[in-house]
Order: structure tokens, then C-alpha cells, then sequence
């Protein structure tokens, strides 16, 4: 038995590399990143606890099966052959978009937007998903690229026709955050694969000039949304109502918070939908700045072992994708934050894996499981036999 | 490999510049959490608590009034009534909506209620139905989660146990008026009354309070989590009134059907024991607003029930008056108790004759005969050689025609006329004018509250004044008790040949008012009657023998009557007027006797029981 310490097998060792055992494979995953994640997890546990008024129901106990959940299956992915997992890229591509067609025909309408489809009492949204599916299609697309190779514009073609493809879907819904996440997630992973730097650079300055068309085509209520961000007093029961009372529910928190149960904001419902988009606010207003850091801090430590992961990774599709799942985490986290304090407009975007609701937890799972099957098998070798 | 090599260091470098890029940002929101939750804490704090914390005033409850032995005039009575907190409501316009479905309003409260929300401050809940309806109530409380900020509660509306009997002397109260809500945001609660007239009127200030607050906690839906604090108020101190309601009603029975006043004195210190005007009104219409029938027919009653006879109405006194020209004719020396005038019947002052109200040559008669069976010719002549100014000075000590500093509003002071007067008024004063004035008619115009205040003095010989107040909250007020209010500036022996007289008018058979002497051992009391014309008989009238008394009943004379008792020991003073009584023997002094029997027997003024402040609440309404 070979310890754990390392997995690196000469590939005419290939036969036994390829199956090696369970045991070998769960000591493989890094527990470090595991404990975290529990750890955000038990985070989450505790804000829906104040959420539901100092109870496990509603939010709290439901959610914390939905992690057990997601914990197996993520561990279930872990121990999973990335070789094996890469293989299904692009068809869980072409399945992500689907869904995302399915969503459009016969989806749920939540909040004027349709976004859901229940899948046997389970709601599910594809755009979580499809951010992780999109993240593995490019992988594969670039794994064997050259730096040259990447920068081609024809190779380029395909990529991002990809990247298009779910992001125009996911504005049709219409989700601007999601979709925004989605295109940078796309950018991200061309970024790692080699693309030019000035190729960013000429997409950026595109954008900018077209952004006040883009504004004139985006729903009244996102529009209202950007106006209110610019001027939240301009309908503080309104629009802006969310983002006043989120900053209240920030401020009021002081240093070291009202106390654990004990936010006012929180526990006189003055923020909408606190245990979804707003959890944060929860953990501020009664921990204070401290809780918030030390979230915060949390929050970097994820993302800092999943580049540590993509950095040490030795072959590409799982340096690319990798990379991708950490974007969409930063992503997450930053978008969540940035509109929790008001800093941009607001967006359906939850705080991973403390937000109330299954479909992000399951995504962000899901995108883990594979970070750590890529960490598992970061010696691995593609052969020809993997390509796909 | 050396591609490959390449190729990872190349990423290397770009996972980690990201990584560092990320990093920064993360930097950046801990940057502005600083921001946000330490630096500019105190303001979100502060923010914070204004989001939850709403205050609301609650109106005090208004002091009772009582009698002097206890006896409840004026109290509160539950009801329920329905408010509105803007400021816990997320949309007013469709809570206003939601309430106006299950309990319709007319067009004139809807902008009532539109006008005070945008006028009144948050802490001022909007009054938007009172009276609620049991129906009402139930169809509320099962909608109240479509009713944020909508408050059903117990109200408190006055009641008064006499109802009209007491109504002119403990008043009534009335919503304040726009402009009084205004300048006192305290008037603007829902619920607050403002005293309209008597002793409502004028304690309006220690009866009404102070407010409290409730402050609660209240979640976004403006549903009230939990109280913070709640703080009473002070409520309005009990006020407990010389008045006996016990004598008070039956004054009021005593007066029927008849327009007129009782006013009824503790001849030794001015406390009012009764004061009864008729016809009366209903005083706790006020409460809920009087329907404009009801109003417009006090309005245009002929006899006016809203006006409070007994302080405001002005009557020629009549023959009450003689006692007052005899004193101010026997102060200037003008009339001994020995010197007797010849009365004919008539007086012919140069062309014209004065004619005695009963056409009855009395002969030689003194001041104490001519009181006894009220010979007019006799104050004519009295009068002429007295002189007015002399008489008003008299009639002023004696209480008439002047401020009495009575504790009641709307208390006419009267008229007893002067030189000055006349001069300032233009009037060509003629010796008739004098002669009319020795027997009360003419300019002179006198309330009964003065009125029942001259015989008091004349009893007592001390400056008393009427007051109605006997104790705010425990507090007994000056002057109830044990006062020694000044003697008159009149010389005791004059005092006793008027009152001698106004012994003769009850006690002996020729005297005008014998039919209403006591039944009662040992007990006197004395008295003056009056018969006031109010209608100038023309010559054409008098040439057909017209009669007074079978005139129209508005042209009728008034019937009055002053009397005290006992009369060795003044008790009490009285003062009777029945509008167009006719004598005022026939109509007037029956009164005055039924109320003095009472007084005598039951002793009113004697009976004090000091109010627990503050009362018990009234008990709830039932048929709710």
C-alpha cells in the first residue's frame, strides 16, 4: 500500500493508478477544505436558526439536511475518477442548456421571473448548475490548447459560442446576476487556458461602450433596480426598501453585534427574504464587524484552497475547471456581499452554502465535489483513450 | 513536457494574480463593512431603533364629576372605537381601503380622516370609526391581518346620570375644534373632549389630564410584537360639586313643564346647592356630535333650552327688588322703619299715573307693610326721594348688577342702572324711569343666581358669593368651608326691618307669599314675591281692561320669588323664576316652598362626602 501521502504513479502504472482504493482516495481529499466547508455550513445552521426566531423550523433544520445531502454527494464525487467525470463535460453542457429551455417553457415564476422547474417536489435552477456545466465544457475545450492555440480566434469561435449560448438564456429568464456570473465564470477559464490578456481587454472596452444599450434592453424592474442602487432614498419603501434596511441591519450590528438572536432588524422582519438573499445581514447585525470578518475570512480560505487545488493540479482540465469553480464561488460571494451592503444593484444571488434554499447548495456541492475529485486525482494522466 | 511545464507556470501565474485580485476585493468589502457597521454605527443604530419602536399617545381618562355627597353627574362609559397608526401600516391607502369595505364611512369622515392623516404627527393615531358596532368589531378582528396599523380598543365617552336635569350646571363636552387640535397636539388624541359650557367648561383643565404613551415594537407588517413601555398618563382629577342632586332634580321637577330658573344657595357661605334652568337639553348628545334635528330644535325653541337661565338669563326682578330700595332708602336716611307713606293705589307723577300692580289703596302704611303686602305706590315714592344712584349702590352690595366671580361660565352680570349709565347711553333719564326702578322694572335686568345672592346677603348680612366648586381631586377649594366672608356694609338694624318684612310677606296672612309658608315646627322662612311685566300695556290695552294674565303666553309677566330659611338662623337662600309664571305667588313661591321643605328636612348642606380620587371606572357597557 502505497501512503497518502503521494498519489503521483508513473503511467505504466496505469492500470492500478486508475482503481486505486476507496480508502486511499477518501485520505486523499483535503479535509482542511472539507472542514470548511462544514464550517460555513454550521454558520448557515446558526444564522437560519435566529432567521426562524430562535428555532430550527423552518429554515434551519430542512437546510441542514439538504447539506448532509449535498456533503455525500460531494464526497460521493470526490472519490470519483476525474477521467470519468470529464467524460460527461459536454454532455452535461447540452443537459444544462436544456433545462434551461425546459425553465423557459414550463418554468416557475418566482419574483417575475422565471427561473425554477420542480423536478419530483425538488426545485431546481438550472443556472447554478449550468455555471459549473459550463466551467467543465470549456475545460475540456481548452485542456489540450496551446497558449497560441487558445488565442486563436477560431478555436476561440466555439468557446464562446458556449459561453453565449446559456448566458443569453439565463438573461431571458430573467436572472441579470446569474448571467453576468455565468459570462465571468467563461472568461475565467479562457483567462487560466491562455488567452490573450489584450482579447479581455478589447471585451471590456466593447461592454463599456455598449452598456447603456444593453441598460435600454434590460426588464423595467432591473432597470429600477440600478436607479435605485444609485439613489435607495429616492423609494425607501419601495425598491430601495431592501437595500435601507439591509445597510440598517449592517450598521446597527456595531462591532461586536446585538447579541445572537437579538437583532432587531432580523427579528422584526424588516428585511424581506432575510434567510435567502439577506442571511448576511442576519450574522452582522448580531455578531458585529467581528462575525462579519471572521465570514469573511471563511469565505477566502474556501477560495484560496480551491486555487491551491487548481494551481497544483497537474493536468489541465482540472487546473481549467478548477479554476472555474473557485470564480464561481468568489463570484457568489462577491456579488452577494457587494448588494448586501448596498455597493451594487441587487440580484437573486445567494451566500453560498449559509443562504436558505436547496438549488445553490446543490450547485456549489456539486462544483466542490468535483474541486475535490480534481484534487483526489490531480496526478492523474489523460491518455487518448480519455478523450472526449 | 517542457510545454506542458510552461503552460502551468503561465497559469500558475494567472490563478494567482487572480487569487490576489479576489483577495483585494474581499479587502474592499471588509473595507466597507468597517464603514458601514463600526464607523457609522450610530447612525444605522439609531435608524434601527425608529424602524421598530413606534410611540403612540393615549388620551387620559377625563375626571368625573360628582355632587357633594357623591353622587356621579358626569363619568366615562365604554365603548369601542377603531384607530388608525399610519406609521405601522407598510401601505396606508390599501389598509384605509381594506377597512372601508368592512366598515363604510360617508364621504365627509373618509376626508376627515385622508386630512388628519397627512396634518397630525405619527404619534397621533387617526380616529377612524367610534361607536363600533358589535358586527363591526367582529368583521375588524377577523380582517386584522389585512389591517396593519389599525388599533381596536376601548374608548372612553361621558355619560351624565341626571342628563338633562343637571345639564346647564355640570355642562357638557364636545370634540375640540380644528384649531384647538392644532395648537394643543393633546386635544388632537382620538377621544379627548373639551369641556362646552358649566363646570366642564370651566375645569376643563384639572379634569382633563395628562397623556400617556404606548411604545411598541412592531415588525414590518406593522404587527405589534411586544409593548416597550407603556406609561398611563395622569388622569383627569375628580371635581366634586356643591351641588345636591337630590335637590337638583327636584327643582327640576318642581319647575315641569314650565321655562324658567332655580337657583339655591348655603345662605352662610355662597355654595351652590341647586341651579336648575328649563327647559333642558340632553348633555350627552354632545359626546357623539348632536343630530342636526335635535340641534336646530334647541335652536329655535322659543324657550330656549340651551341658554342657562339661572346664570345668563335676565329678568326684571320685579317686585324681589323692593328689599333693595328699602335698604338703600333707609341708608340715605330717606325712610326710618317708623316713617309711613300714604298709598292710594296710585301715583301721579304730572300728567301721567303710576298706577299700584293691584289697584289697592293700602292708606298709612311703614317699609315692613308695604314689603308684606308689596304696595308699589309705596317704592314708587321711596324711590323718587332715594334716587337711583343710591339704589344701585345698594342693589351692587347686594349682589345685582355686578361681577359675582361666580365659578361658571357665561354668568351675565345684569344691570341695575345709574346716571352714568343712562348718560353713556344717551338715555334721557326721566323721573318715571325713577319711579318704575323703585319696584324693579324698567332698565333693571337681573339674573336668578344674582338674585338667590341678594336674599343670601340680605339674610346673612355677609358678602357672600355663589360658587359650584367644592373639591378638585381631594382638594377642598377656598371658601367651601368655614369661610367668614365680610359683613355688609349695612347697618344690622335696617337688615332686621327688611327682613321683618320678608318674615310678614310668608307668615301673615296679608303677606303675598303666605300660601307658601312652611308646614314645618318651628321653622320660618321669609320671602319676597315678584310679578314682572314684560309687555308694555298700551293705553288701548288698558282702556280695554286688558288683563296681564290671560295674554299671550310670551307676553305673560314672569313669576318670581326669593326667600331663606331658617329664618332665625338663614340656612338657605332661594331664588325662583318661572318665565310668564304670572304672580309670582302663584307659580314661583310654591317652588321655593317644595325646595326649602326638602332642604329643611333633608339637609343638603350638611352632607360632605369627599370623592377617592380617582373614582372607580364606571362599570362597561352592557349591549355592546
Amino acid at each position: 500500500m502505497i501512503g497518502g501521502s503521494s498519489l503521483a504513479a508513473p503511467p505504466r502504472r496505469r492500470l492500478r493508478e486508475r482503481s486505486f482504493g476507496l480508502a486511499r482516495k477518501l485520505l486523499a481529499v483535503n479535509w482542511l477544505f472539507v472542514l470548511c466547508v462544514c464550517l460555513l455550513a454550521g454558520v448557515g445552521y446558526a444564522a437560519l436558526y435566529s432567521a426562524g426566531g430562535g428555532s430550527m423550523q423552518p429554515y434551519a433544520n430542512s437546510q441542514l439536511f439538504r447539506f448532509l445531502g449535498a456533503l455525500v454527494l460531494m464526497l460521493g464525487l470526490a472519490v470519483t475518477d476525474i477521467r470519468f467525470i470529464a467524460r460527461f463535460s459536454w454532455p452535461a453542457y447540452a443537459l444544462g442548456v436544456l433545462l434551461l429551455l425546459v425553465v423557459m417553457v414550463a418554468g416557475h415564476t418566482g419574483l417575475g421571473a422565471k427561473r425554477w422547474i420542480s423536478l419530483g417536489g425538488f426545485d431546481l435552477q438550472p443556472s447554478e448548475l449550468m455555471k459549473l456545466f459550463l466551467a467543465m465544457a470549456l475545460g475540456a475545450h481548452f485542456r489540450r490548447a496551446s497558449a497560441d492555440q487558445a488565442s486563436n480566434l477560431l478555436f476561440l469561435l466555439p468557446a464562446a459560442l458556449a459561453i453565449l449560448l446559456p448566458v443569453g438564456l439565463i438573461l431571458k429568464e430573467p436572472n441579470l446576476g446569474t448571467a453576468v456570473i455565468t459570462a465571468a465564470i467563461g472568461g475565467t477559464v479562457m483567462l487560466g487556458a491562455g488567452v490573450r490578456w489584450w482579447y479581455f481587454a478589447i471585451l471590456v472596452a466593447v461592454l463599456a461602450v455598449a452598456a447603456p444599450v444593453l441598460y435600454h434592453h434590460l426588464h423595467a424592474y432591473q432597470q429600477a433596480r440600478i436607479i435605485t442602487f444609485l439613489n435607495p432614498g429616492s423609494d425607501p419603501l419601495g425598491a430601495g426598501y431592501n437595500i435601507i434596511q439591509s445597510k440598517i441591519a449592517l450598521g446597527s450590528g456595531g462591532m461586536f453585534g446585538q447579541g445572537y438572536l437579538h437583532g432587531t432588524q432580523n427579528q422584526l422582519n424588516f428585511l424581506p427574504e432575510k434567510q435567502t438573499d439577506f442571511v448576511f445581514t442576519i450574522i452582522a447585525e448580531e455578531f458585529g464587524y467581528a462575525g462579519s470578518i471572521a465570514v469573511l475570512l471563511l469565505l477566502f480560505t474556501i477560495i484560496a484552497l480551491a486555487l491551491y487545488t487548481a494551481i497544483t493540479c497537474k493536468h489541465a482540465y482540472g487546473r481549467l475547471v478548477a479554476l472555474g469553480i473557485a470564480m464561481n464561488f468568489f463570484l457568489y460571494c462577491f456579488v452577494n456581499l457587494s448588494m448586501v451592503m448596498g455597493l451594487i444593484p441587487v440580484g437573486g444571488v445567494p451566500l453560498p452554502l449559509i443562504s436558505y434554499g436547496g438549488s445553490a447548495l446543490t450547485a456549489v456541492m456539486l462544483g466542490f465535489g468535483v474541486l475535490m475529485s480534481i484534487h483526489v486525482h490531480r496526478d492523474v494522466v489523460f491518455t487518448t483513450d480519455d478523450d472526449f | 513536457m517542457k510545454r506542458a511545464a510552461k503552460e502551468k507556470s503561465a497559469f500558475t501565474r494567472r490563478a494567482l494574480l487572480l487569487g490576489t485580485a479576489q483577495l483585494g476585493i474581499f479587502g474592499g468589502i471588509a473595507a466597507r463593512l468597517y464603514h458601514l457597521q463600526v464607523a457609522q454605527h450610530g447612525k444605522y443604530a439609531l435608524l434601527a431603533r425608529q424602524n421598530s419602536i413606534s410611540e403612540r399617545l393615549v388620551p387620559p381618562a377625563r375626571g368625573p364629576i360628582a355632587d357633594r355627597a357623591g353622587v356621579l353627574l358626569a363619568g366615562n362609559q365604554q365603548h369601542w372605537r377603531a384607530l388608525f397608526m399610519p406609521a405601522q401600516a407598510p401601505d396606508p391607502r390599501t389598509v384605509l381601503e381594506n377597512f372601508y369595505r368592512l366598515v363604510p364611512l360617508p364621504a365627509d369622515e373618509r376626508a376627515r380622516i385622508a386630512r388628519e392623516l397627512t396634518s397630525r404627527p405619527g404619534y397621533i393615531p387617526v380616529l377612524l370609526k367610534d361607536y363600533l358596532a358589535w358586527s363591526e368589531m367582529a368583521a375588524l378582528e377577523v380582517n386584522m391581518p389585512n389591517l396593519p396599523g389599525v388599533i381596536v380598543e376601548v374608548g372612553l365617552s361621558r355619560y351624565y346620570p341626571l342628563g338633562p336635569a343637571a345639564a346647564h350646571a355640570v355642562g357638557y363636552v364636545a370634540r375640540p375644534t380644528q384649531a384647538e387640535a392644532k395648537a394643543n397636539t393633546v386635544l388632537a388624541l382620538p377621544g379627548m373632549r373639551v369641556g362646552r359650557s358649566g363646570v366642564e367648561q370651566v375645569q376643563d383643565l384639572p379634569l382633563r389630564g395628562e397623556p400617556g404613551f404606548v411604545q411598541t415594537e412592531t415588525n414590518v407588517h406593522g404587527e405589534v410584537v411586544r409593548e416597550v413601555a407603556d406609561d398611563p398618563g395622569l388622569p383627569g382629577q375628580s371635581v366634586q360639586l356643591s351641588l345636591h342632586a337630590g335637590l337638583q332634580a327636584l327643582a327640576v321637577r318642581a319647575l315641569a313643564d314650565n321655562a324658567g330658573a332655580v337657583v339655591m344657595l348655603d345662605a352662610r357661605n355662597g355654595e351652590i346647592l341647586a341651579l336648575a334652568s328649563t327647559p333642558s337639553f340632553d348633555p350627552g348628545l354632545f359626546d357623539r356630535g348632536v343630530p342636526v334635528d335635535i340641534w336646530n330644535g334647541w335652536l329655535h325653541d322659543p324657550r330656549h333650552p340651551l341658554q342657562n337661565k339661572a346664570t345668563a338669563g335676565l329678568f326684571a326682578p320685579g317686585s324681589t327688588f323692593k328689599p333693595t330700595v328699602a335698604l338703600a332708602a333707609l341708608k340715605a336716611g330717606v325712610l326710618t322703619a317708623e316713617t309711613r307713606l300714604n298709598c292710594p293705589g296710585f301715583l301721579k307723577l304730572g300728567d301721567h299715573v303710576f298706577w299700584d300692580d293691584a289697584h289697592t289703596a293700602y292708606g298709612d302704611i311703614d317699609v315692613t307693610t308695604a314689603l308684606q303686602v308689596s304696595s308699589d305706590v309705596f317704592f314708587y315714592q321711596v324711590a323718587l326721594k332715594v334716587g337711583i344712584d343710591p339704589i344701585a349702590a345698594m342693589a351692587h352690595q347686594l349682589g345685582l348688577g355686578t361681577n359675582l366671580n361666580a365659578d361658571l361660565p357665561n354668568v351675565a352680570t345684569g344691570l341695575v342702572p345709574t346716571h352714568d349709565w343712562a348718560r353713556s347711553r344717551g338715555i334721557h333719564w326721566v323721573a318715571g324711569d325713577t319711579v318704575v326702578q323703585g319696584i324693579g322694572q324698567g332698565y333693571t335686568q337681573l339674573t336668578p343666581l344674582s338674585l338667590a345672592t341678594m336674599i343670601a346677603r340680605v339674610a346673612t348680612g355677609k358678602a357672600v358669593s355663589p360658587r359650584i366648586t367644592r373639591r378638585i381631586g381631594t382638594v377642598l377649594q377656598p371658601g367651601a368651608n368655614g369661610v367668614e366672608w365680610p359683613d355688609l356694609d349695612i347697618d344690622p338694624a335696617h337688615l332686621a326691618v327688611v327682613r321683618q318684612g320678608l318674615f310678614d310677606v310668608v307668615n301673615t296672612p296679608d303677606g303675598t307669599g303666605y300660601a307658601a309658608r312652611l308646614n314645618l315646627p318651628g321653622v320660618q322662612m321669609a320671602g319676597k314675591t315678584g310679578t314682572a311685566q314684560v309687555h308694555n300695556n298700551t293705553a288701548a290695552e288698558k282702556a280695554a281692561g286688558y288683563n296681564d294674565m290671560q295674554m299671550a303666553w310670551a307676553q305673560r309677566p314672569n313669576a318670581l320669588f326669593v326667600a331663606y330659611a331658617p329664618f332665625d338662623k338663614p340656612r338657605y337662600a332661594v331664588a325662583v323664576v318661572v318665565e310668564h309664571g304670572n304672580y309670582g305667588a302663584q307659580s314661583a313661591a310654591p317652588i321655593a316652598h317644595e325646595l326649602m321643605t326638602y332642604a329643611l328636612t333633608q339637609d343638603p348642606a350638611g352632607q360632605d362626602r369627599p370623592l377617592s380620587n380617582p373614582m372607580a371606572p364606571p362599570p362597561p357597557v352592557e349591549a355592546l
